[in-house]
């Protein structure tokens, strides 16, 4: 396997500067120089023949993309196409589709007939150009439930222990056994001889929820995450600082950090691609489900809802009462997750 | 040369002068500080991947002595406060190098703020007009502004005394005494603040209550006044100064009652978590005896706890009135409270996560290289302005019109 980022760094050495030697000189440079030799550089990179040096110090100097104008923003997909198809050796394509008038988009994923073979968690991968190796990240994640077990022998197993009394006149001695949903965070479940569903489990995929309310995008201290007219919550990876307030506020754990540069191998990244979504991140960002936001702004089904092979996962328009998603909401009964937090997910869990 | 041309340089010449032991004490920070050097470089360079922190435990120790630290630096209030706000005279001469000490403990601030950001060449994204402030929104924008405040309003009230001493002027007490009193106010606020930058995340049961503030603000008055005790009485051995006895037995008059009242709180913690045992309780039941089998922070935990109460029940006797006793019982609380208030209060907050999986951290040593590092960095700062400042207090350091 080809590492991706080697080309970069050596066509980085050929000018016998790097960004990072650059940054160290602006910062030595001291604060008195201020920012106008510190552009003035940049313009000297700019100058330079190296798209790499080019694109990298524009990118630096990019506002937050939210407030970017139509031309900003032109110019700054143009950038990354630009960086990413020299980086990859492919045509990479960075679409920047907004919202469409009408939508408020919504997932529904029936519990009951999920079998836990995490296909979506691998096709997510493909289609989002998540990190592989080194940290492998996945925004999915299966959580194996176990099946409620109440035991006869447990029955003389109760608190306080008193003669005569062993059932447990305060506690039970079936107490402390799962049943139902219980979050216990077992998601590195192996299933004997990979076959699933298990005899003794059922499974509860869990993403980001794409929350009316969400907590993250409100502890944000730069804005770097928000939430985009059709209900999607993204994030400008260009913008964000690292803090990971995000994470910390998150009840879903739904949100990854790139603690290294992502290793993402060129003959595996996907070149079609969204600014706020699946374009290949870098080191010290947060990352996220984003609904597809590449796939789903065009009218296409998410790559999860694509691939499972039981039709556990329903996606669409809220605002539109013909869509599965809100005959989902009409018909069936649903819930959604840590629903006492007020976080208003539109990720909701249903039975048939 | 003007005196304020002159005031830094003579101020800092003389900082800078010592004897052997100065020196040496000054070579071991700087050992440290080049550890930092190399744990930074790889930070900066691979990224956060040096650390030992992970998707489940994301907030580690950088994080954890930034909260412990910014209690240190609102602490100063405990010795400028009484000094002004009740005009106790022994405290006047040593208001100055309370604030000296938040000066430093901001700077340690910053520095894990620093180390903690996964992209802090973007940092100018959170400057206003230049960046987006997500001001009022974001906690930790609240966070920025209070302890930017602190900072500037020490950095004013510290070095205007001192320079008023040099010139041999007297102070502007309309200008000064407001400055201060503020300063001290404001001192609640950056505690204050950094309780609810953690405790407004119902994601993480640990932290989401109502005591933390509080339990900040008593833990930071005990641990705080202990640094400061030992500086005072390393000042005392080391220098000309003459700091009473009496400034000693106030500071640990003080220590003792904020750090029953911590205790206090610990316990009132424990019994409203354990009593009913929810989910909501499984933080501390890891910190405190571990879930799972994991229990790597259940010794530091018992650890913290007996310092605490130990040296509760010293400062409670008369041996509080000893100094061979009472910097050995500073030390004591001061890791006890660093403990209890760094990896005894983020780590269980972080483990079990959002969807209960429980995860056990290991710092690696580039990350303690970086946190050993920021610490004699704040060290150094320190010692420089506490040397400083006593030089000018001592009138050693005077403006000179000749020169």
């Amino acid at each position: 396997m080809s590492k991706p980022t080697k080309p970069k760094c050596e066509e980085r050495k050929s000018t016998g500067t790097t960004r990072r030697d650059f940054l160290k000189k602006a910062g030595t440079a001291g604060a008195a120089a201020g920012a106008a030799s510190v552009l003035g550089s940049a313009a000297l990179m700019a100058n330079t023949d190296n798209p790499d040096a080019q694109t990298t110090w524009a990118e630096w100097f990019q506002g937050n993309y939210r407030l970017m104008t139509d031309e900003e923003k032109k110019e700054a997909v143009a950038r990354l196409e630009k960086r990413y198809s020299a980086q990859y050796g492919k045509n990479v394509t960075v679409d920047d589709t907004p919202a469409m008038d009408g939508v408020l988009f919504g997932y529904a994923l029936n519990i009951q007939k999920c079998i836990g073979c995490r296909r979506c968690v691998k096709a997510c991968v493909k289609e989002n150009n998540q990190s592989r190796t080194n940290t492998e990240i996945e925004w999915i994640r299966v959580v194996r439930m176990e099946k409620g077990q109440f035991s006869a022998g447990d029955m003389d197993k109760g608190y306080p222990p008193e003669e005569g009394h062993e059932y447990g006149v305060q506690v039970g001695g079936n107490a402390y056994k799962p049943a139902g949903v219980v979050l216990e965070g077992k998601h590195y479940y192996e299933p004997e001889d990979n076959k699933v569903p298990e005899k003794d489990a059922f499974y509860f995929p869990i993403a980001c929820m794409q929350c009316e309310k969400p907590p993250c995008v409100k502890v944000c201290p730069v804005r770097t995450t928000y939430r985009e007219p059709d209900g999607i919550i993204v994030i400008d990876y260009n913008w964000c600082i690292g803090c990971r307030m995000c994470i910390g506020a998150c009840p879903y754990w739904a949100r990854r950090f790139n603690w290294g540069e992502p290793n993402l191998p060129a003959e595996d990244m996907n070149p079609k691609t969204h600014y706020l979504g699946n374009r290949p991140r870098m080191k010290g960002v947060a990352e996220k489900c984003t609904f597809c936001i590449q796939r789903s702004r065009h009218g296409r089904y998410t790559a999860c809802v694509e691939v499972c092979p039981v039709g556990a996962r329903k996606f669409g328009n809220l605002l539109d009462p013909e869509s599965e998603v809100r005959k989902i909401l009409d018909r069936k009964r649903v819930f959604r997750l840590k629903a006492e937090l007020n976080t208003y997910p539109k990720f909701f869990y249903f039975i048939d | 040369m003007s005196s304020k041309a002159r005031f830094p340089i003579d101020f800092f010449s003389y900082a800078l002068k010592g004897g052997a032991q100065y020196y040496a004490w000054l070579g071991f920070l700087g050992i440290f500080i080049l550890l930092w050097a190399v744990g930074t470089y790889a930070q900066l360079t691979q990224g956060m991947i040096i650390t030992g922190l992970t998707d489940q435990t994301s907030w580690g120790l950088y994080l954890a002595n930034f909260v412990f630290l910014v209690g240190v630096a609102a602490a100063a209030v405990t010795v400028v406060f009484p000094a002004y706000f009740y005009d106790q005279e022994d405290l006047h001469k040593v208001a100055v190098l309370g604030e000296m000490l938040a000066i430093a403990a901001v700077v340690m601030c910053l520095l894990f703020v620093f180390a903690h950001m996964g992209r802090p060449d973007r940092l100018w994204h959170i400057i206003p007009v230049i960046g987006i402030y997500n001001w009022p929104h974001s906690m930790l924008t609240w966070d920025v502004m209070v302890l930017t405040v602190y900072l500037i309003l020490n950095l004013v009230g510290g070095f205007y005394y001192l320079y008023k001493k040099y010139t041999g002027s007297p102070l502007n007490k309309s200008f000064y005494i407001p400055l201060i009193l503020i300063s001290c106010i404001w001192a609640l606020s950056i505690h204050t603040v950094t309780a609810f930058l953690i405790g407004t995340m119902p994601s993480r049961p640990m932290w989401f209550h109502s005591v933390m503030p509080i339990k900040f603000i008593t833990t930071a008055f005990a641990a705080g006044p202990a640094l400061i005790i030992l500086c005072f009485l390393i000042i005392r051995k080391y220098t000309a100064l003459v700091i009473p006895d009496s400034v000693f037995h106030k500071l640990s008059h003080y220590i003792t009652w904020f750090l029953g009242m911590a205790l206090f709180l610990i316990m009132s913690e424990i019994v409203v978590e354990l009593y009913p045992s929810t989910e909501h309780s499984f933080g501390l039941q890891y910190l405190m005896f571990g879930l799972n089998g994991l229990n790597k922070l259940v010794p530091w935990f018992w650890t913290a706890i007996f310092l605490m109460v130990v040296s509760f029940g010293l400062l409670l006797s008369p041996l509080r009135k000893n100094f061979t006793v009472l910097p050995i019982i500073c030390v004591m609380l001061f890791v006890g409270i660093w403990i209890d208030k760094g990896m005894g209060l983020l780590l269980p907050g972080m483990s079990p996560s959002p969807i209960g999986e429980i995860t056990e951290y290991y710092p690696t040593w580039l990350e303690i290289f970086v946190v050993a590092g920021n610490y004699a960095i704040g060290f150094l700062v320190l010692t420089l302005l506490l040397k400083g400042a006593v030089g000018v207090v001592l009138g050693d350091v005077k403006y000179d019109q000749s020169k």
